[in-house]
């Protein structure tokens, strides 16, 4: 068990806190995390910023409490079968979380396949639903291991549409196109940089400017008095600690550096 | 005697016999989750070629893709989920042994299975706007909001099935079949987009048995959406069929090893265990799990 005595997170408890933060001010709608850190960081918005947030077990029911990772029998509120999300994609009243193997400058993602569409290097999952979470709800990604072959100038096939690409879409493409945040192992992003470009909010404790201007595989836009990533609370890592995540599955995804 | 409704109870065999190679065949299920996968190993050891597959996929895609059954695929994403990549799949889109691909967004491809259950040509959705979908698959058109709004969507073409299979909990002889695990899945709106619809379930029952210990909201097809009902215990295999049992982990990974290994792996999967009918494979997978023991 890890030491809660003192206030210092690890990287994975900061990763936490900053995805806890990317869905604090979204109120009452679904909340869908896909992957394990994004699951822990929507819980703990439910625990502490947002206690509105919609939560599922991953399958088809939405819980009203706010179980461990991967526990089950929770009390149930609602049922979420895979035809019930496509409506509430198309409804609006929901923020997925996806992961990216590839997301370029302009916020555009990738979980289809590198390389060439007709005959790729490695075929990936396939675009699953990112094309349409995109232009229909909030969508932000998770990055475990931030480095330049995922944070590359441009996706090999776009699955996820940045701001960019909806504009030139057209009107039903950018209405709903919401790329909120992308939070990395090294930092925080938005895509509010130039000529909507991926954007450095915040480096997260630790870890330098440099380090992620290194790491990334474009030209980054960086705000000026660039802020650090806020350390958990007290309370956030006692609940992370003690409550969500007690074996610490968490430092498969984020390892304790 | 009052008369009744057709018995449709077939054998594995019967159904595969009533298919012909060229056809566009919809598998139901959702990626490693009650797959019709009984039915799926026996058109893998068929003499079927040049397949369209419709299918969120799973191991169906994965075994028909190494028997190079497929010649068109549409998919929006091939997974074993514990396993993300399936590794038939990969290797048959990295070989390119698959001629023409289709990857759509996921919720398009229920919009396509909706258009086709209900006749039409195309229905109107957002998703797919400004994705690769559009850019790989040009035929698939945009349509204009004839309405003040003027908006430009994505006109998704219909689905339409000439075969659909799917894997239920419980039917009866007639074809009215209900699932009893957390989710329906799509089974229903494949059986409508298809011309012909085969059924596998776990345990045929009779009708009045389907309402007794289960609400009449799971009863997801009626018979007049099935023209074949087989009875195959264990017939979802290796994928969930919940509360019947859950996903096969422990085989799925050796089904994955041997996927994703040599060609002799491969080989010796097959012979083990799919080169023979349903009964041997079931045989086979409880011989394995008494050796893992």
């Amino acid at each position: 068990m890890s030491d809660t005595t003192t206030q210092q997170g690890t990287r994975a408890d900061v990763c936490a806190a900053a995805i806890a933060d990317a869905f604090k001010d979204d109120g009452e709608i679904f909340a869908s995390p896909m992957g394990l850190l994004p699951m822990l960081g929507v819980r703990l918005a439910k625990l502490t910023s947002n206690p509105d947030l919609v939560i599922s077990d991953g399958e088809s029911l939405f819980l009203a409490g706010v179980p461990p990772l991967f526990a089950k029998g929770d009390v149930v509120e609602g049922w979420i079968p895979f035809r019930k999300v496509f409506d509430v994609v198309a409804y609006g009243k929901r923020h997925v979380m996806m992961g990216a193997t590839q997301v370029d400058r302009h916020g555009n993602q990738n979980i289809s396949a590198i390389g060439d569409f007709a005959q790729p290097k490695r075929q990936l999952l396939g675009s699953r639903g990112a094309p349409g979470n995109t232009v229909n709800n909030r969508t932000s990604y998770w990055v475990p291991r931030h480095s330049p072959r995922v944070f590359v100038e441009q996706v090999d096939i776009v699955s996820g549409v940045g701001p960019h690409r909806a504009k030139a879409a057209g009107a039903a493409a950018m209405r709903f196109n919401d790329i909120h945040r992308i939070v990395s192992n090294l930092g925080v992003f938005d895509v509010n940089g130039p000529d909507d470009t991926v954007r450095l909010v915040s480096v997260h404790p630790g870890v330098t400017v440099e380090e992620v201007v290194e790491q990334t595989g474009f030209d980054l836009a960086i705000g000026p008095d660039l802020p650090t990533t806020r350390e958990p609370s007290t309370e956030e890592l006692i609940l992370i600690r003690e409550m969500l995540d007690p074996k610490g599955l968490r430092f498969k995804e984020v390892p304790d550096a | 005697m009052s008369r009744k409704p057709r018995d449709k109870r077939m054998t594995i065999e019967e159904v595969v016999g009533t298919l012909e190679s060229g056809m566009t065949i919809g598998i139901g299920g959702w990626g490693p989750r009650r797959k019709p996968m009984a039915l799926v190993r026996a058109l893998y050891n068929s003499d079927l070629t040049d397949l369209t597959i419709v299918s969120w996929g799973g191991a169906d895609v994965g075994l028909l893709a190494r028997a190079r059954k497929i010649r068109r695929l549409v998919y929006a994403f091939v997974s074993l989920d514990s396993i993300p990549l399936e590794p038939n799949f990969q290797r048959a889109r990295q070989g390119k042994t698959i001629p023409e691909v289709v990857e759509l967004d996921e919720g398009m491809f229920q919009t396509g299975l909706r258009a086709a259950a209900q006749r039409l040509p195309f229905l109107p959705m957002r998703a797919g706007l400004g994705s690769d979908v559009l850019v790989n698959n040009p035929w698939i058109k945009t349509v204009t909001s004839p309405y003040d709004d003027g908006q430009e969507l994505v006109a998704v073409p219909a689905l339409e099935l000439d075969v659909a299979l799917v894997h239920l909990n419980r039917a009866d002889e007639h074809g009215n079949a209900s699932y009893l695990g957390p989710d329906p899945y799509f089974d229903d709106l494949f059986a409508m987009a298809a011309k012909k619809t085969y059924l596998s379930v776990e345990q045929v029952i009779d009708t009045a048995g389907l309402t007794v210990d289960s609400p009449v909201q799971r009863l997801l097809l009626s018979r007049m959406m099935v023209d074949g009902v087989v009875e195959t215990p264990n017939g979802a295999h290796f994928t969930t069929c919940t509360p019947d049992y859950e996903r096969d982990e422990g085989f799925q990974k050796a089904y994955a090893a041997a996927a994703g290994g040599s060609d002799e792996d491969w080989q010796s999967f097959h012979d083990r265990f799919l080169a023979g009918d349903e009964a041997s494979y079931q045989q086979a997978v409880r011989a394995f799990h008494e050796e893992q023991a």
